[in-house]
C-alpha cells in the first residue's frame, strides 16, 4: 500500500509543464451537449426501434392492492406488454446478493402487493408509442386497502433512535461546560425534505442479445448500476452490458438503480425487442430518493472573549422504513470549530415516505444551515463580528481526532473573502440599512467538506496515429469529468488536448467508482494519471528499446514527454512515429489508485467562506439576492472554468435551499404536495445576480498524487446559512425554518414590528 | 395524453362551430395550460380545435383605447409601442408572468382561460372538485396556505385564478369580445368572464359551450397612475402569492379568488379620500377570514396599500 509521502514527488501533473493543469479548458463534450447531439440514455440508437414503457404508480402511502384491472389498458392501442406484481417476471427477492462482490443488491420491481411508499411503481406498460403507453397506463383500476403509515416528520420525533450501529461523541463534559457558560446560544434549526430535480429524469433504453443485456441508462455509478441489474434478474453480472455516457444532473439521485433499469431490462427480455422507459418529471418526486427533512438542535457555550467551551450539535433526520439512510447533519461539526467539551449524534426516524438518500453535500448541505446561523447568534451575543468569533475558535488539530491538518485554509478564505466582498460595509447592527423599499443585510457562513479517495482504476491507449484514449469506467453527471480526464492525460503524457480522447459510462471498461461524494475527480483523475504514468514507462522501454529509435539504448530515468515528443534531451520522435513502427497495434495499459495506508492520519477536507447580500422588501417580505461571493481551498484546480461552474452552481442551490426549496409532505396522503417545477422552486436566472467565486492557491500532497481535491460539493456547503444571516442582518428578523419564504419572513417582520 | 383528433379551423365561425358541437372538443391556441393538462390526464378533451393561427393577432386603435387579438401572444403584446406607452400596468403584469419560452407562445385569450395552478389539482390521485365534480377539495384542508383564496371561496374550492394579465385588464376596465355559435358576437367585462367558485368549480368562466375569445377591448387609460406589483416565491416564472393592479382609482387584486379580484371597496374608499392603507383594508376587512389565511389578508393589504401609494408617484405619459 502507497503511502503519502509517495505523493509528494514531484510528477507531471503537479510540475504542469503544458499548462494544461489548471487552464479553464472548455468542455470536451460540450459541443455535442450544446448542439443536441449527445446521446442520453432515453436517445440512444437501438438496433431497432424501442418500445416505450411507462409506469403507473400508487396513490397511497402504505398497504396493499387488493384489486387491479388492466383489462382496458391491455385492449388499449398500440399495447405491447402490461404487468403488475400478478404477472411480473420473476426477481431476485429485494435485498439479494447471489455474488457477495456485488456493489448493489437485487431492487425488483412490482414484487408484491404491499404498497410502502406513495408513487411506488405498481403497474407498467409497454406500447409502441409512449402516449399509447401513457394513455394504457391512465386506465389501469387499481383498489388499495389502506394503512396508516408515519409519514409526518415532526408529529414522530418520539419514534426517533439512534441510527444502526452508531452512537453518540462525547468528548470532555458537554453539560457541565454549557452549564457554566457564560454566554449560549440553544436554538433548533429545521430544514425540509429536498428534491434533486435533475434536468433528465432517470431513464433507460435496454436490449438483449442472447443471454446478455445491454442498457444505457443514466446513473451515476456503473458498477452499482450493472450489479443490481444483475443481481435483479439473476444473471451473472458480465452479461449485463451497462452504458452511461452522458447524464443531465445526477447531484446523488442517481447513484442506485430504480425501476426504469429493471423494468426496461425484463421488458425487453419479455418483448425480444428494444424498450426504453423514463420516469415523468412527476415521478421523480416520489419513485426515486429525496434529502430527508433535519432538525437541528445547536448549543453552544463561549467565554466572553469567545472562545468555545461548550458545543453541541444533534440532528433528528427521516429515511424509508425499509431503506436505512442517515443524513449525517452532525458530522462536519465535529472538524470545524475547537471547543473542549463536545457532544454531537443523530437520530433517524423510520417513516413510510418514499426513500431518504444522498443529495448533494449529504450531511454538510441541512447541517451547515444550522452550527453557521448559531455561530453567527453567538457573534451577536458576544459583540463579536462573525469571523473573528470563528478565527477565535480556529483548532491547531483536528478538534475531535487531534489529528493534524493536511491543509486548512478556512480562516485564508475567509479573511480573503471579506475583503473582496466588501465585508467591512457591513452594519453588525440588523436593520438599519435601506435602499427605497428594501431592507439589506450581509451575512457569511464558513464552509467545510471532507475530502476522500477511493480505489479506482483507468486504462489508456496509444494508437499508431498517436491518438491517446482514456478508458475508465466513470461517470460525467455535467461536472466536468471527461474534460478534467482529459486534461489530466494529456498532461501527463505531454501531448496537445486535441491528441486525447476520453471513453468512460461503460462497464466493460476499468471500473472506477463514479460520482459523488466529491470524491470524482480525485479518484478517477488519480486512476488515469496512474495510468498515463504506466504508459509513459511503456512507451520508454519501447523506445529505448527500438534500435530504430533515436532514444534507443538511452537511459530510461532521463526520457521526458513534452510537445508530443519523447524525448532524452536532444534526441526525441513524436509518440506516433514510436508507436507507428515499434507497437502498430498500440499500447494499452492500466492504472490503479487507492488510498494511502497513512492517509487516515491527517484531517483532510475542502474549506471555504460565503457572503451574501440580500434585500428583503418591507412591504412583503420577499428576499432577493443582490450579491454573493465565495473563497475556496480544495487543493490544485484541475480546470478553472468547470471548477468555477460546480462551486458557484452549489452556491445557487443554497439560495435555494434559503429560500424557495422544499417538499411540503401532505400527511394526510403521505405524498409531498409539488410535484413539478413550477411548485417546487429552484432558483431560476432571475434569482441570481452578481455571484461568483474564487480558488485559493492551494496544493494537497495528502490527498493524492496531484494534490486535488474535490469541488462537486463544496459550493453548497454554508451557503444558505449565509443567505439566513443576511436576512436577519437585513430585518432584524431571526428565522431557523428553511426555506425563508415570504410568508415567513413576513410573519417574521410583523413580529417586529416591520 | 388520452386519443383526441385535431383539426386546424379555417376561419373562427368554423372554429366556434366545431366546438359547439361535439362536448369533447376545446379550442387550442398557445397550448402552453391545455397540453400540459391533457399530458397529466387531468383535461381530456377528445376533440382539438386549433384556433392559434386565425387573424386575431393584432393590436388596433380603437376609440382611445386599443383591441387586442386574442392571438395574439404575451411576448408581443408586452414589446407593442402603444401598449407600453398606455398600459404600463398590463405590461409589467405581462412580463410577470411564466417565463419568456411561455410568453412567446401563450395568447391573450388564453392566459385568461388558464387554469388554477393549485397543486392538489394536479395532482390526479388527490379529490379536486375541479378535476372530478363531486369528489371534494382536497386543498381546504391542505398544507398550501399562501395560494389558497381569501375571497368568494366556496366549500367546493379555494383554488385562485393564477393570471396576471387578467388582474391588470381587470383594473383597466377591459372587456372581452366573443363570437358566439350563432355567429353573433357579445361582450363582457373581463371582471364578469369568471364565476366564483360556488357548488361547480369545474365551470370556471360564463362563456357558452364554443363561445370563442376574439379580443380584449381596453378602454383608454385612466387618469393617474399605474402599477403592477406581484409577490412570489422566486423572482420569476413563480405563479404569484398575491398581486395588486392598479390604474388611477380602480384596484385589483390577483391570486385572491377564483377571478381576478376587482377590489371595489378600496376603490370607493380612495373616492373618499381614505389613505391608501384604509382603503386597501376597506377591502380587505370582506375578505373570507379563517385559521390559515390571516397572513395572506395581511400581505394583500400591506402589498395593495404600497401600490397604491407607488401609483400615485407614477403618471403615464
Amino acid at each position: 500500500m502507497s503511502s503519502v509521502k509517495d505523493w509528494a514527488a514531484p510528477n507531471p501533473i503537479t510540475e504542469n509543464r503544458g499548462g494544461l493543469i489548471g487552464k479553464g479548458v472548455d468542455r470536451y463534450e460540450g459541443r455535442l451537449k450544446v448542439t443536441g447531439s449527445a446521446p442520453y440514455a432515453y436517445e440512444v440508437e437501438a438496433p431497432s426501434r424501442p418500445a416505450i414503457g411507462y409506469m403507473a404508480t400508487a396513490s397511497i402511502a402504505k398497504g396493499r392492492i387488493t384489486r387491479i384491472d388492466t383489462s382496458a389498458a391491455e385492449a388499449s392501442p398500440g399495447v405491447l406488454l402490461v404487468w403488475s406484481h400478478l404477472n411480473a417476471p420473476a426477481q431476485a427477492p429485494r435485498g439479494t446478493r447471489a455474488n457477495p462482490r456485488s456493489q448493489r443488491p437485487s431492487n425488483p420491481a412490482l414484487a408484491s402487493d404491499r404498497i410502502e411508499n406513495f408513487g411506488q411503481t405498481v403497474a407498467f406498460v409497454v406500447a409502441d408509442t409512449f402516449e399509447n403507453a401513457r394513455a394504457a397506463a391512465n386506465l389501469i383500476e387499481i383498489e388499495y386497502a389502506a394503512e396508516q403509515g408515519v409519514v409526518d416528520f415532526v408529529a414522530s420525533f418520539d419514534q426517533a433512535d439512534q441510527p444502526p450501529g452508531e452512537e453518540d461523541v462525547h468528548i470532555g463534559d458537554f453539560p457541565a461546560a454549557f452549564a457554566a457558560a457564560p454566554v449560549t446560544v440553544d436554538e433548533t434549526y429545521e430544514s425540509p425534505v429536498q428534491n434533486h430535480v435533475q434536468m433528465e429524469p432517470c431513464a433507460t433504453t435496454a436490449w438483449w442479445d442472447g443471454d446478455k443485456v445491454t442498457v444505457h441508462t443514466s446513473i451515476q455509478m456503473v458498477k452499482g448500476g450493472q450489479h443490481a441489474l444483475a443481481e435483479t434478474l439473476a444473471i451473472p453480472s458480465d452479461h449485463v452490458h451497462l452504458l452511461t455516457r452522458y447524464i443531465g444532473g445526477g447531484f446523488g439521485g442517481k447513484g442506485q438503480a430504480y425501476d426504469d433499469l429493471i423494468l426496461s431490462a425484463l421488458a425487453a427480455r419479455a418483448l425480444g425487442q428494444p424498450v426504453k422507459l423514463a420516469y415523468t418529471r412527476q415521478q421523480m418526486f416520489h419513485g426515486t430518493i429525496h434529502r430527508p427533512a433535519v432538525s437541528m438542535r445547536v448549543r453552544l457555550g463561549a467565554q466572553p472573549d469567545g472562545r468555545l467551551t461548550a458545543f453541541a450539535v444533534e440532528a433528528i433526520t427521516h429515511c424509508a422504513r425499509n431503506a436505512i439512510f442517515t443524513e449525517h447533519a452532525a458530522n462536519f461539526s465535529r472538524n470545524l470549530y475547537a471547543a473542549p467539551n463536545r457532544l454531537t449524534g443523530h437520530r433517524l426516524v423510520k417513516m413510510d415516505l418514499p426513500g431518504a438518500g444522498p443529495m448533494r453535500a449529504p450531511g454538510e448541505a441541512p447541517g451547515m444551515l444550522s452550527l453557521e446561523c448559531a455561530m453567527d447568534e453567538l457573534a451577536e451575543k458576544l459583540g463579536l463580528d462573525p469571523i473573528e468569533l470563528r478565527i477565535r475558535n480556529e483548532p491547531d488539530v483536528d478538534p475531535e481526532t487531534g489529528k493534524p491538518f493536511s491543509v486548512r485554509q478556512l480562516v485564508q478564505c475567509m479573511r480573503d473573502g471579506a475583503a473582496r466582498f466588501g465585508w467591512e460595509r457591513r452594519n453588525p447592527k440588523p436593520g438599519q440599512v435601506r435602499d427605497g423599499r428594501w431592507l439589506v443585510g450581509m451575512g457569511m457562513a464558513a464552509a467545510i467538506r471532507g475530502n476522500f479517495l477511493l480505489p479506482a482504476k483507468a486504462g489508456v491507449r496509444i494508437d499508431a496515429d498517436g491518438t491517446i484514449t482514456l478508458r475508465q469506467g466513470m461517470t460525467d453527471i455535467g461536472t466536468g469529468t471527461y474534460t478534467i480526464l482529459a486534461q489530466i492525460t494529456a498532461e501527463t503524457m505531454g501531448v496537445p488536448m486535441e491528441q486525447v480522447k476520453v471513453e468512460m459510462g461503460d462497464s466493460n471498461f476499468p471500473p472506477a467508482p463514479g460520482s459523488g461524494g466529491q470524491f470524482g475527480a480525485a479518484t478517477a483523475g488519480s486512476a488515469a494519471y496512474e495510468a498515463g504514468m504506466n504508459l509513459r514507462k511503456a512507451l520508454t522501454e519501447l523506445a529505448v528499446g527500438d534500435p530504430n529509435s533515436p532514444l534507443y539504448g538511452g537511459p530510461a530515468e532521463y526520457v521526458t514527454f513534452e510537445n508530443g515528443n519523447i524525448a532524452i534531451e536532444n534526441r526525441s520522435e513524436t509518440l506516433a512515429a514510436l508507436v507507428a513502427r515499434a507497437a502498430p497495434e498500440g499500447v494499452y495499459v492500466e492504472g490503479s489508485i487507492s488510498p494511502a495506508a497513512d492517509a487516515r492520519d491527517y484531517s483532510q477536507h475542502t474549506y471555504g467562506a460565503h457572503f451574501a447580500e440580500v434585500g428583503v422588501d418591507t412591504v412583503t417580505g420577499e428576499v432577493r439576492m443582490r450579491k454573493m461571493f465565495g473563497v475556496f481551498a480544495a487543493g490544485r484546480i484541475l480546470n478553472a472554468k468547470t471548477a468555477r461552474s460546480q462551486i458557484t452552481g452549489g452556491m445557487i442551490w443554497g439560495v435555494g435551499t434559503a429560500l424557495t426549496e422544499s417538499n411540503v409532505v401532505d400527511a394526510r396522503y403521505g405524498s409531498f404536495i409539488n410535484q413539478d417545477m413550477a411548485g417546487y422552486l429552484v432558483p431560476a436566472h432571475a434569482d441570481i445576480v452578481d455571484l461568483d467565486a474564487i480558488f485559493l492557491d492551494e496544493a494537497d500532497d495528502k490527498a493524492n498524487p496531484m494534490g486535488i481535491k474535490g469541488v462537486g460539493e463544496l459550493g453548497i456547503c454554508g451557503a444558505g446559512a449565509a443567505v439566513a444571516n443576511a436576512i436577519y442582518n437585513a430585518t432584524g428578523v431571526r428565522l431557523r425554518d428553511y426555506p425563508m419564504t415570504p410568508e415567513k419572513v413576513l410573519e417574521g417582520m410583523l413580529a417586529v414590528g416591520l | 395524453m388520452r386519443p383526441f383528433t385535431y383539426e386546424r379551423a379555417p376561419d373562427a365561425l368554423s372554429a366556434v362551430k366545431a366546438v359547439a358541437e361535439n362536448p369533447g372538443a376545446k379550442f387550442l391556441a398557445g397550448g402552453t395550460n391545455l397540453l400540459d393538462l391533457m399530458k397529466l390526464d387531468i383535461e381530456r378533451p377528445t376533440h382539438l380545435v386549433d384556433v392559434g393561427r386565425l387573424p386575431f393577432a393584432g393590436v388596433e386603435e380603437v376609440n382611445g383605447g386599443l383591441r387586442i387579438g386574442g392571438a395574439m401572444v404575451n411576448s408581443k403584446l408586452a414589446a407593442h409601442p402603444r401598449v407600453r406607452e398606455l398600459y404600463p400596468v398590463l405590461v409589467r403584469a405581462l412580463v410577470s408572468g411564466a417565463s419568456g419560452q411561455l410568453r412567446n407562445k401563450a395568447t391573450t385569450a388564453g392566459n385568461l382561460l388558464q387554469r388554477t395552478r393549485c397543486a392538489y389539482f394536479y395532482d390526479t390521485t388527490k379529490p379536486c372538485n375541479k378535476r372530478q365534480p363531486g369528489s371534494g377539495c382536497s386543498a381546504l384542508e391542505g398544507v398550501h396556505g399562501a395560494h389558497d383564496a381569501i375571497f368568494g371561496a366556496s366549500k367546493a374550492c379555494i383554488a385562485t385564478h393564477p393570471s396576471d394579465m387578467a388582474v391588470a385588464l381587470t383594473a383597466l376596465g377591459a372587456s372581452v369580445e366573443t363570437l358566439t355559435p350563432t355567429g353573433a358576437s357579445r361582450t363582457l367585462a373581463v371582471q364578469d368572464l369568471h364565476r366564483l367558485p360556488g357548488d361547480t368549480p369545474q365551470v370556471e368562466t360564463d362563456l357558452a359551450p364554443g363561445e370563442l375569445i376574439t379580443a380584449v377591448l381596453v378602454p383608454p387609460p385612466p387618469e393617474g397612475g399605474q402599477v403592477y406589483r406581484k409577490v412570489r416565491g422566486r423572482a420569476s416564472y413563480a405563479h404569484g402569492i398575491a398581486s395588486v393592479a392598479v390604474a388611477g382609482g380602480r384596484v385589483a387584486f390577483g391570486a385572491v379568488a377564483h377571478k381576478p379580484w376587482r377590489a371595489a371597496h378600496t376603490e370607493d374608499a380612495l373616492s373618499s379620500g381614505a389613505s391608501p392603507a384604509e382603503a386597501a383594508e376597506a377591502e380587505l376587512s370582506k375578505a373570507d377570514r379563517n385559521d390559515h389565511n390571516a397572513l395572506k389578508i395581511t400581505l394583500v393589504g400591506r402589498l395593495a396599500a404600497a401600490a397604491i401609494e407607488e401609483s400615485k408617484t407614477r403618471r403615464v405619459a
